[in-house]
C-alpha cells in the first residue's frame, strides 16, 4: 500500500456534491401529498381546535403536596386576572408552602395562597406574572342542559411542562343541587352544580374549566367526588355564578389566610389553643392541618361542643389551614372576646362559638 | 351562535314541544345528514377491523387490516400471548387464520398477515401529524370481548391531546408521541384503530390511564400515532423483533429552561457528530424540541439504525448534522422481552364464569396455512416473511442488471472532482486503484475490518469489494443476507429497501430504491463505534443490458472522501491466474 494520506489528498477534492440536508422528519415518513410543516400546520385546523388553543392557555397546572396514589400532587386551575390570580379547587394540593404553578408557555411560578372559601371548596391563588392570557368570570355565561361543553385539564398529570393540557368532550347532563342529605356527597357544598357526561372526576381535573364550544368559561371542575350511599362518583362543575362573590372576597382580602403585613395587633390577654382547652394534634409537618386531638373536660370547647377529628377551618372569617396560623389567629383575640370556629366534622361545615374561660384560670401563651 | 349550539337548543327546545304535544320532535336536516354520514363512515370502517383470538380461541383484543392482501396491526401485547398462530374475526362474521409477522415490543407494535383472501377490506392510513386537540374520532374493536358476531363496538369521541409522552409500564410500552382522546378505550379496544371522523387510520388504540375504578375507561386514552407505526412498518414486514432508537445522549432542562444535553456516550455518533455536555438542542428529527418530553417522543418513532437529523447550539452557533441511531436493546433483552410474562396493561376482561387465562395451555396444532408461512429463527418474530422480502429485492436488483455468478473483474473509469483521470479495478481478490501518479492495490483479507484502506475513508476499497460481491455471488454465496426493513437513506427521498450482508467480520448495509429497484447506496461499518464508509451510486444508465452508475460519492462520517465520475463500466474477462 501506498503512503494513505497522498492518495487521500488526491481523492478528496472538492466537495462530494449529494450533500447531506437536513431532513425533515415529513421526508422519512410521507404520506402522499404532504406539504411542508409550515403548511400541514394550516391543514389540519378545524374551527374547533382553533377555539382550544385560544383557551388552552387559560388553564393552568399546579403542583403541590401529595404524591400518592388515590391522592396525587397535582390539579388545575384557571387564570382569572391578567396579573397572575388563579382560581383552583380548594383541596390537600395546596396543603403547602410550595405551590407550583405552570403556564401554558411552560414558565414556572411560585403559587401564593390569597385565600379559599372552604364551603364552596374553591381558592385563589396569586403568581408574579404580568399580561397573563385569563377568563374574565364577569363574563361568564349561565347555560342551560343540553349544552355541549369541552372540559380542559390536566387530568391524570399528563401534560408537563408547556404541553397543551388536556381537552375531553361532553354535554350538560343536568342542573341541580347536591343532595343536602348529609353523608351523601363527601362534600361540604351544598349549591348548584352541573352534572356532566364527561368523566371529568379524575385525578388532577379538579380546578380546571368547563367552557362552550365558543370558548366561553361557564364552570370550574369540581373535585373528585363520591355518592357514599351507591359508591358512584360524580362528574359535576360549579357554575361561575356560585363562585363569583366569594373569588370577590377572597381578592379583596376577606377570606384571608395570613396577615404578613399587618403587624400583630396587641391584645392584653391573648388567647391560646390550650386556653380553650383544644389538645391539637401534634404539630409535625411544615403545615399540620389543625386537627383537634382531645378536648379537655370542662373548657370553653367541650361546653361549646367540639369533639376529637374536628378539623379547625376558620377562625371568625379567617382560614386557619395549619396549627401555626390557628394559634396566631387566636393571638389577636382578647381573653374577654368570644372566639368563633368554624370547623369541618364528617364533611359538615359547623360553627362554635367559645366563650371566656369558664374557670377563669390563667391561660398559657 | 355555532351550528352546534343552534342544533342543541333547537333539538331540546323541539323536543319540549314535542313532549307537550306527544309528537315526534322535529329534527333539523343538518342534523340528519351529520348522523348519516357518521353512520356510513363507521359501516365503511368496521369491515376492516379485528377481533384477536389465540389460536385456542380464548383472550386477544383488536386489529386493523392495512392491506388487501391482508397485512394488519395490533398491538404487541396483544399478539404476544397469543403464539404465532391466532385467528381474526371480521365483521363479514368469518374467522380467518392469521401469522405473526413483525414484533415491536418497547411501541407495543406487532404486524400480523391474515389469510384466505387477496382482496381483504383495509383501512387507508392517513397523517397523524394532522391530528388537532378537539377533533373527532373514534375508535373500533372488541372491549369487553362483546363482540361475539366479530361486528366492532364503536366508541366515539374527541381528540384530547396530541404528541404525548405516557411512561413505559415496566420496560414495556412506553407510549411515545401518542393521540389520548376520550373516546372509551376498555380492555379488548388493545390493537385496534383509531379512525379520524372520515374513517382513516390515525392511531393504534393500547393503553389508558386507570386509577380508583380499576379497569375501565375513565376518558382518557392513548394510541401509538399511524405515523410512528409507519416508520417502523417496513422493519415489522422484515419479520424481525424491532428495537427503538437511543441517541447515546441525555437531555434536561436548564435553569434558563433550555433544553441541553445531560450526558453523551463518547463511542456513539452524536458524539463524532459533535455534540458535547452542555450543548443545547434546538431540533430533532425535524422538529423543534423544548423538553425532555418532547426529546423522548421523537426519540420513540424511530427504529434503530435510521439516521435522523439533529440540531444544536454551542456558544451562539448552530450545528445541523444527521446522526445515526443506535438501539436500545442488546439482542438478548429484547429477546427476554419476548419470553417474559407478557406485559399487564389492558387485558380483556374474561366472562363471568370463565378463568383468567392461564399461564401455559395445552397449545393446538398450528393450522397449515400458518405453517407454511412461519419459519422460527432467534431474534426474528418470524423469519419466513425475511426470506421473502430479502428474495425480492434480490430479484428486483438482479433484473436491473445480472452480473450473478460471473467471476469477473469489474472495471470502472472516468474521472476525479479535479479533473483527474482514474480507473477502479474491482476483482474477487483485490481492488486496484489507478490515479495518474501511480495504482494502488489492495488485497481483499479474511477480516476486512483489518484493512480500511484508504485511511481517513472508513474502508472504501473493502466496501467497493462488497459491493461486487453481493452482485456475483448473491444471496446463497454471499455469506449471511438478511432484510432490514425501509430507511431512509441521504439525499434520496422517501424510505429504501434495506438488505445487510455479514462477510468477513464486518457488516454491510444496501439501501435500494423500492421503485426502481437499483442501489441507491452501501453503508460498511467495520466496528460499531466508528463511522462507516459511504458509497452513494447515482446517474445510473443502462448498457448491455445492465444498470450501472455513474457517479459514486464516497463519505465517510462528516467528511467527503471521494468523487467518481464513471464514464465507462465494464466486466472485464476473468482474473489471470
Amino acid at each position: 500500500m501506498s503512503q494513505p494520506l497522498r492518495w487521500i489528498a488526491v481523492l478528496a477534492l472538492g466537495a462530494v456534491g449529494a450533500g447531506l440536508p437536513a431532513r425533515s422528519n415529513g421526508d422519512a415518513s410521507p404520506p402522499a401529498g404532504a406539504g411542508p410543516p409550515a403548511a400541514r400546520e394550516s391543514a389540519g385546523a378545524t374551527a374547533l381546535s382553533g377555539t382550544i388553543a385560544r383557551v388552552q392557555p387559560n388553564v393552568v397546572k399546579i403542583y403541590g403536596a401529595g404524591g400518592y396514589r388515590g391522592m396525587e400532587a397535582y390539579q388545575s386551575g384557571i387564570l382569572i386576572s391578567p396579573q397572575g390570580h388563579v382560581l383552583t379547587a380548594w383541596s390537600y394540593v395546596l396543603d403547602t408552602e410550595e405551590i407550583g404553578v405552570t403556564l401554558s408557555d411552560g414558565r414556572k411560578f411560585q403559587g401564593k395562597l390569597l385565600g379559599a372559601d372552604p364551603r364552596l371548596e374553591i381558592a385563589v391563588l396569586k403568581i408574579e406574572a404580568a399580561g397573563v392570557p385569563w377568563f374574565d368570570l364577569s363574563k361568564a355565561p349561565a347555560v342551560e342542559p343540553g349544552t355541549r361543553v369541552l372540559a380542559l385539564s390536566n387530568l391524570f398529570g399528563v401534560a408537563v411542562g408547556s404541553e397543551p393540557v388536556s381537552v375531553q368532550h361532553g354535554t350538560i347532563a343536568a342542573k341541580t343541587r347536591l343532595a343536602a342529605r348529609r353523608g351523601v356527597f363527601e362534600t361540604p357544598y351544598r349549591g348548584t352544580v352541573y352534572v356532566l357526561d364527561a368523566v371529568t372526576n379524575n385525578p388532577g381535573a379538579a380546578g380546571g374549566a368547563l367552557v362552550t364550544r365558543r370558548g366561553e368559561l361557564v364552570a370550574l371542575l369540581g373535585k373528585e367526588l363520591r355518592n357514599a350511599l351507591n359508591n358512584t362518583w360524580l362528574n359535576y362543575a360549579v357554575p361561575i355564578a356560585e363562585l363569583r362573590e366569594s373569588v370577590e372576597q377572597i381578592r379583596a382580602g376577606k377570606l384571608a389566610t395570613l396577615r404578613p403585613d399587618e403587624p400583630a395587633v396587641k391584645v392584653a390577654r391573648p388567647r391560646s389553643v390550650e386556653g380553650l382547652g383544644i389538645v391539637l394534634v401534634p404539630d409535625v409537618v411544615e403545615r399540620t392541618p389543625p386537627f383537634v386531638d382531645r378536648v379537655v373536660e370542662g373548657s370553653p370547647a367541650a361546653a361549646a361542643g367540639i369533639l376529637p377529628d374536628d378539623l379547625v377551618i376558620l377562625v371568625g372569617d379567617h382560614l386557619v389551614p395549619s396549627c401555626k396560623a390557628l394559634r396566631e389567629e387566636l393571638r389577636r383575640i382578647d381573653a374577654e372576646e368570644k372566639v368563633k370556629l368554624t370547623v369541618l366534622r364528617a364533611e359538615e361545615m359547623l360553627e362554635f362559638v367559645l366563650q371566656a374561660s369558664l374557670s377563669g384560670r390563667k391561660e398559657a401563651p | 351562535m355555532t351550528l352546534s349550539s343552534a342544533i342543541a337548543v333547537v333539538l331540546f327546545w323541539a323536543a319540549g314541544l314535542a313532549a307537550a304535544a306527544g309528537v315526534p320532535p322535529e329534527v333539523p336536516p343538518e342534523v340528519l345528514k351529520a348522523e348519516a354520514e357518521r353512520i356510513a363512515v363507521i359501516e365503511k370502517a368496521k369491515d376492516s377491523v379485528l377481533a384477536v383470538f389465540s389460536a385456542a380461541g380464548g383472550g386477544g383484543g383488536s386489529g386493523v387490516v392495512i392491506s388487501a392482501d391482508g397485512y394488519a396491526l395490533s398491538n404487541f401485547h396483544v399478539a404476544m400471548p397469543t403464539g404465532p398462530a391466532m385467528k381474526c374475526g371480521m365483521a363479514d362474521g368469518r374467522l380467518y387464520d392469521a401469522v405473526v409477522v413483525g414484533l415491536d415490543p418497547t411501541g407495543d407494535v406487532a404486524l400480523v398477515k391474515l389469510f384466505g383472501r387477496d382482496d381483504f377490506p383495509h383501512a387507508e392510513l392517513a397523517d397523524s401529524d394532522q391530528v388537532r386537540a378537539g377533533d373527532s374520532v373514534f375508535a373500533m374493536g372488541n372491549p369487553f370481548l362483546l363482540a361475539t358476531d366479530f361486528q366492532p363496538t364503536a366508541t366515539w369521541g374527541i381528540i384530547s391531546g396530541v404528541h404525548r409522552y405516557q411512561f413505559p409500564a415496566g420496560t414495556l410500552l412506553e407510549y411515545t408521541d401518542c393521540l389520548q382522546t376520550d373516546a372509551s378505550i376498555n380492555p379488548g379496544n388493545s390493537g385496534g384503530p383509531l379512525f379520524d371522523a372520515r374513517g382513516r387510520l390515525i392511531g393504534i388504540n393500547g393503553r389508558a390511564s386507570f386509577e380508583k375504578r380499576g379497569r375501565v375507561s375513565v376518558g382518557a386514552g392513548y394510541a401509538i400515532s399511524i405515523n410512528q407505526v409507519r416508520n417502523f412498518l417496513g422493519y415489522l414486514h422484515s419479520g424481525r423483533i424491532v428495537d427503538h432508537a437511543t441517541l447515546g445522549a441525555t437531555v434536561g432542562v436548564d435553569e434558563e429552561r433550555r433544553l441541553v444535553v445531560t450526558d453523551v456516550l463518547d463511542t456513539s455518533d452524536a458524539y463524532r457528530r459533535g455534540l458535547r455536555y452542555g450543548d443545547e438542542v434546538l431540533a430533532f428529527g425535524g422538529r423543534t424540541v423544548e423538553t425532555p418530553n418532547a426529546f423522548k417522543n421523537v426519540l420513540g418513532i424511530f427504529p434503530k439504525g435510521w439516521r435522523v437529523p439533529l440540531s444544536y447550539r454551542r456558544n451562539g452557533k448552530r450545528f445541523d448534522v444527521l446522526v445515526r441511531l443506535a438501539g436500545v436493546h442488546s439482542e438478548d433483552e429484547l429477546l427476554a422481552k419476548l419470553s417474559g410474562r407478557g406485559p399487564r396493561e389492558p387485558m380483556p376482561i374474561p366472562k363471568p364464569g370463565e378463568l383468567p387465562i392461564p399461564a401455559a395451555k395445552a397449545k393446538p396444532a398450528m393450522p397449515e396455512i400458518v405453517r407454511k408461512h412461519f419459519d422460527e429463527k432467534r431474534g426474528y418474530a418470524n423469519y419466513y416473511f425475511n426470506r421473502l422480502h430479502r428474495d425480492r429485492v434480490w430479484k428486483a436488483w438482479n433484473a436491473r442488471g445480472d452480473f450473478a455468478g460471473q467471476d469477473r473483474t469489474w472495471l470502472l473509469a472516468g474521472t476525479l472532482a479535479r479533473g483527474d483521470k482514474f480507473t477502479l479495478s474491482v476483482a474477487g481478490g483485490q481492488v486496484v486503484l489507478s490515479l495518474p501518479r501511480g495504482d494502488v492495490k489492495w488485497s481483499v483479507p479474511e477480516e476486512l475490518g483489518s484493512a480500511l484502506e484508504p485511511a481517513g475513508s472508513g474502508g472504501l476499497f473493502a466496501a467497493l469489494s462488497l459491493w461486487r460481491r453481493l452482485a456475483v455471488e448473491g444471496l446463497d454465496k454471499f455469506g449471511e443476507v438478511t432484510y432490514l426493513g425501509t430507511a431512509p437513506w441521504a439525499g434520496h427521498p422517501g424510505l429504501l429497501d434495506v438488505l445487510v450482508g455479514r462477510h468477513g467480520g464486518v457488516e454491510c448495509r444496501y439501501y435500494f430504491d423500492v421503485a426502481t429497484g437499483l442501489l441507491a447506496g452501501l453503508e460498511m461499518a467495520a466496528h460499531e463505534h466508528a463511522d462507516p464508509c459511504e458509497l452513494h451510486f447515482t446517474e445510473y444508465r443502462e448498457s448491455d443490458g445492465r444498470w450501472t452508475p455513474r457517479r459514486i460519492e464516497v463519505r465517510c462520517g462528516d467528511e467527503p472522501v471521494a468523487d467518481f465520475k464513471v464514464d465507462l463500466f465494464t466486466v472485464s474477462r476473468p482474473d489471470p491466474p
